[in-house]
């Protein structure tokens, strides 16, 4: 059934890059496009979409994803509970490599710490019924698409009275960086290119505040190289016109609600609370913790010893988060800094910029272009 | 981490159902989108159906998933 390749449909990305020169020429100014969704960042790195456009189309990557804004010392706080001797964590496997002050997960767990890889938060419930003389400690981490599936597993522990399985709290929102990153001056971000499978949970609508209260327009978009485009395209005719408007270009699968049964398992289960992103600091009800009645339910209320925090020396993922730097101008990038020993976090993933960027696009013997 | 990977619904109960793709099936749950229908394309995220997804989308994104494959599916 595998009919069409985006990639090799090498025609239309060529198109349409030719037709957003064209239409970019009548642009006044620069126009600073920031996409906010891990696989927006790899696929515009993965097609080289930058050294496709024109001078005057800029995009950068915002805090879009989800290990790479999780700070140190929260991994630190997981790491901790292990030590306690009582606690199996489960964990998605994109957080083993990411630093903490100390080591990772991959390298306790080489060690012989309790740290199982899981490809579901339910696959945790299943080895808390299977080890019910510890504690399952799901490590949760992730935005709006991922933390309904772990407070749909929290509900089902609940409904069953499965006591030994915790989380420790750790997912994310989106708007309200977002927020942040609009009102910035300094980073001075044109248009947002809104994340495809957030918003099937959050609908469209939580991000017209972008146009309402910023006027700036955002698309959501798929995540073919041609979609991206398409929506750079949308861009430059609102800006050409004087609009800010959000418009979804994903299709049917994104309605301007969202999922509501997914919406309300979340609101069940958790209320916003102030979170820390790496790099971004703390940020008012951007983070999901658990309600008070579920209390007996969060890990990080367990008594642990934490560590001073340490950030790597020198590495500037803050600043690529915030989209303010490219990763090539970050001193540790490609030396010592690389995805098979990450130094800062956004190296860790694929979905991280400097990943992107060190596997992808022609940084050797760039300019940073800015 | 936040991709979801479109996947057929073969047969459903109350709170769970079974997916394919290519031959290989999966038990996932439905509690995040309940209003799942046998035979229809759904969007699967951690072990859970978060949205349907029609047939031409569906078929795109696999595409592209296919694509990405290996660095992505670490994921």
């Amino acid at each position: 059934m595998r009919t069409r390749d985006p990639f090799s449909d090498s025609e239309a990305v060529r198109g349409l890059a030719r037709e957003i020169a064209r239409e970019a020429e009548e642009l006044e100014a620069r126009l600073t496009i920031m996409e906010v969704c891990g696989s927006h960042t790899h696929a515009i790195a993965r097609a080289g979409l930058r050294s496709l456009l024109p001078e005057k189309i800029r995009l950068i990557s915002g805090p879009g994803c989800p290990v790479c804004v999780t700070p140190v010392d929260w991994l630190d706080h997981a790491i901790a509970l292990v030590e306690r001797g009582d606690v199996i964590l489960s964990s998605f496997g994109d957080l083993m490599r990411v630093p903490s002050s100390r080591r990772t997960l991959e390298e306790i767990r080489s060690e012989g710490a309790p740290v199982e890889i899981l490809y579901s938060p339910r696959d945790a419930l299943k080895l808390a019924r299977s080890r019910p003389e510890k504690k399952i400690v799901f490590l949760a981490v992730g935005f709006e698409t991922t933390a309904p599936t772990i407070a749909a597993a929290l509900v089902e522990a609940e409904a069953e009275g499965l006591e030994n399985f915790l989380i420790l709290p750790g997912n994310k929102t989106m708007p309200e960086p977002m927020r942040l990153i609009a009102g910035d001056p300094e980073i001075a971000v044109d248009a947002f290119l809104l994340p495809g499978h957030v918003s099937v949970i959050t609908g469209s609508d939580a991000f017209e505040f972008l146009a309402r209260d910023y006027g700036l327009p955002g698309i959501v978009a798929g995540f073919a190289p041609t979609d991206v485009l398409r929506a750079v395209l949308e861009i430059i005719a609102q800006g050409k016109h004087g609009e800010a408007k959000i418009v979804n270009a994903y299709g049917r699968v994104v309605t301007r609600e969202g999922n509501q049964a997914a919406r309300k398992i979340l609101d069940e289960v958790f209320v916003a609370s102030p979170a820390r992103w790496r790099g971004l600091g703390e940020i008012p009800a951007s983070g999901l913790d658990l309600r008070p009645e579920l209390a007996h339910r969060n890990a990080a209320l367990l008594p642990v010893e934490l560590p001073e925090p340490i950030e790597p020396p020198g590495c500037r993922c803050g600043e690529v988060l915030k989209g303010m730097i490219d990763p090539p101008e970050c001193p540790l990038f490609g030396a010592p800094c690389i995805p098979e020993r990450p130094v800062g976090a956004c190296m860790v993933s694929s979905e991280g910029s400097c990943a992107a960027w060190y596997r992808h696009e022609r940084w050797r013997n760039m300019e940073s272009g800015r | 981490m936040c991709l979801a990977i479109p996947m057929r619904l073969e047969e459903r109960d109350e709170f769970s159902g079974r997916v394919s793709l290519d031959g290989v099936s999966r038990q996932i749950s439905l509690m995040l989108f309940p209003e799942a229908e046998v035979g229809q394309w759904l969007l699967v995220h951690a072990g859970y159906a978060i949205s349907a997804i029609d047939e031409q989308q569906a078929e795109e994104t696999l595409a592209l998933l296919s694509e990405y494959a290996g660095e992505m599916m670490e994921l």
